[in-house]
């Protein structure tokens, strides 16, 4: 059954399809529901902003569709495949060639030049050493870090790191970036730039950008909004119709 | 993904040295005891070593070790000499003598009776003289090291003792017309020689003083066929050096206690190797858990996580081992200058080389299970 929160059938398949995603976390005898019937439908070409108050279940969502996290209950597809359904193996390669992140703390490895940190994803696919710092080092130019390829994190600001952070996630062409409070380490005019940089090299025609975060001053990069609680999507916004209905 | 393990490894330098300073120690210690044990084994029955002339070794069945002198009487000689399979026989005096220096020092030696003619059974290397100067009147050789220690006149202000000094062995005077160098022994008394005629008449009379018949066996047949045949007939022990040489050492180990010492050290410093890189590579482990799992988010295999902390032990292990082992090459050469026992040989390379794995292994072991069971959605919650 179709609701706002999902796209029709007549329209191309989506990047990421969500139908009753359910997710219970068992702890100390206890269950926890996380999430509880989750329909959600990421397009590609587009920015999808998950938003909700803490433990409403978002970093589950992102972790199921990320393909990090089994989901109990329904049906999660990414570009068409049921990752949960894949062995253990299977679905790790085809996180390591479609899925890019962006986490909060940027992760970083810190002993790692800028150009070595960016290359990991190439690394892990297979890419010859040499091959894989070239293409980093273009992907930095791209996020404007031309001049930091040997640097390593602890010598890069908030707003650097969180750029090579992102040049990490393109730099294997994923289908799908995921991205963890991008902005909440960082000051609000960084965090804009962040943004500004993430619509302006990670959305594409061939690509999805899913971004968890608490930060409304945000919310105007997305091309929609999905608010989540207790669990389960309550809504799905525009983000213009959002600031119209907030201005109203 | 190997030089992103060895970075990860390398860029903690706290931990990185902690490890290869632990790993280091325990190879240092390992290597240095087990080489010092070696040494001292060898040394054991070195005095046999030095005197493989012969192909056998004939005593009193009651011997236990080479310097447990239970003299036989001098008619098991013809008889030893009368067995099929024997080209000669000698024999050899040694027992303990009371020896007086120039200077009145007395000193209680190890004197060795030679074979009149034959001489069989001298020492290795004469340092000053000649072997046929041990035919002179009244002659004997010294060790040149003794010479200037356990032989050096206490009561002169350690005056070495030299060529042509007068001892006196059991109040016989006695004139030194060669010294020799031997091997270094685990028995500090000094070796003295003589020729076996002289050695008896200087020895108290009792009525047996052969010690040893040396016997050299036939080309055609074999040594342990030819002491078969001398411990039949005879009721006497007949060992080839090897034998002799193995027999000694394992008495001499059982009597003081020298292996279990060693193996209490040896042990410790295994242990120490892997408590120290034990607990640091899992805090190690546990420092980098997060970048763990970002490498797991990101697609890396538990296979390949496993690899890396493999290859992190292994490199940990083998730069440990290296300073640890040379270290000990070092600290043993220093120790041989100043005559102590040392002796590095393969199998105690080996067997260090067994414990650092060993070391690696357990390290690693701990870092394991964690990163095994590494879920990759830890990277999202901060």
């Amino acid at each position: 059954m179709l609701n706002d929160f999902t796209f029709s059938s007549d329209q191309a398949e989506p990047a990421v399809r969500c139908r009753n995603v359910t997710k219970t976390y068992h702890s100390n005898g206890t269950d926890v529901p996380a999430l509880r019937g989750i329909d959600l439908d990421v397009q590609t070409d587009e920015l999808l902003m998950l938003v909700g108050p803490s433990g409403c279940g978002k970093t589950t969502l992102i972790s199921v569709i990320a393909g990090i996290l089994d989901h109990d209950g329904g049906e999660c597809r990414i570009f068409g495949r049921e990752v949960n359904k894949m062995p253990e193996r299977q679905r790790t390669s085809f996180r390591g060639e479609n899925v890019g992140f962006v986490f909060q703390a940027f992760n970083l490895l810190p002993t790692l030049t800028a150009a070595e940190n960016v290359a990991v994803p190439l690394l892990i696919n297979g890419a010859a050493r040499r091959d894989a710092i070239e293409r980093a080092e273009e992907a930095l130019r791209r996020v404007g870090l031309e001049d930091k390829f040997g640097a390593l994190p602890r010598n890069l600001s908030g707003g650097q790191q969180q750029r090579v952070a992102i040049a990490r996630a393109l730099v294997h062409g994923p289908k799908l970036i995921v991205c963890d409070e991008p902005t909440s380490a960082l000051d609000h005019e960084t965090g804009r730039r962040v943004m500004e940089l993430l619509r302006e090299v990670a959305v594409g025609p061939d690509r999805a950008l899913v971004i968890v975060t608490h930060d409304a001053r945000i919310f105007e990069y997305a091309d929609r909004i999905a608010r989540m609680d207790d669990g389960r999507i309550t809504k799905v916004d525009e983000s213009h119709l959002l600031e119209t209905s907030s201005a109203a | 993904m190997n030089l992103i393990a060895l970075k990860m490894l390398v860029g903690d330098r706290l931990k990185y040295v902690s490890l290869v300073a632990g790993l280091a120690f325990a190879a240092l210690l390992i290597t240095q005891q087990a080489s010092i044990f070696t040494g001292f084994a060898r040394q054991m029955s070195a005095w046999i070593r030095d005197t493989s002339v012969a192909d056998l070794w004939v005593m009193d069945d009651q011997v236990q070790f080479v310097d447990d002198f239970k003299p036989m009487s001098e008619q098991r000689l013809q008889r030893v000499r009368g067995i099929e399979g024997v080209a000669w026989a000698v024999p050899m005096y040694k027992n303990y003598l009371q020896v007086q220096l120039p200077d009145g020092t007395r000193v209680q030696c190890r004197v060795v009776g030679l074979d009149d003619a034959s001489l069989v059974g001298a020492p290795p290397v004469m340092a000053e003289g000649q072997l046929s100067d041990l035919r002179r009147d009244r002659a004997v050789f010294i060790n040149i090291d003794h010479a200037k220690t356990t032989l050096a006149q206490r009561r002169a202000g350690n005056v070495p003792l030299k060529v042509g000094d007068r001892l006196a062995i059991n109040d016989n005077e006695a004139i030194v017309t060669g010294t020799y160098r031997a091997t270094r022994e685990f028995f500090w008394d000094p070796v003295i020689y003589t020729t076996y005629s002289r050695a008896m008449s200087w020895a108290p009379p009792t009525r047996k003083q052969l010690t040893f018949i040396l016997v050299k066996v036939r080309d055609d047949v074999s040594p342990q066929v030819v002491a078969e045949r001398i411990r039949a007939t005879t009721g006497l022990t007949a060992l080839t050096n090897d034998q002799f040489s193995a027999g000694t050492t394992s008495d001499l180990l059982d009597r003081t206690g020298i292996l279990v010492n060693f193996g209490i050290t040896i042990a410790l410093g295994f242990v120490i190797g892997v408590l120290i890189a034990g607990q640091t590579f899992y805090m190690f482990v546990l420092d980098n858990l997060k970048y763990f799992a970002t490498l797991k988010a990101m697609g890396t295999k538990t296979v390949t996580l496993v690899k890396m902390l493999f290859l992190q032990t292994v490199t940990v292990g083998l730069v440990g081992f290296g300073i640890g082992a040379g270290a000990a090459v070092v600290s043993g050469i220093a120790l041989s200058k100043v005559g102590l026992a040392f002796q590095i040989t393969w199998p105690v390379v080996l067997g260090t080389v067994v414990a650092i794995i060993l070391c690696c292994g357990a390290a690693a072991m701990l870092g394991l299970n964690r990163v095994i069971r590494l879920e990759a959605g830890i990277v999202f919650r901060s």
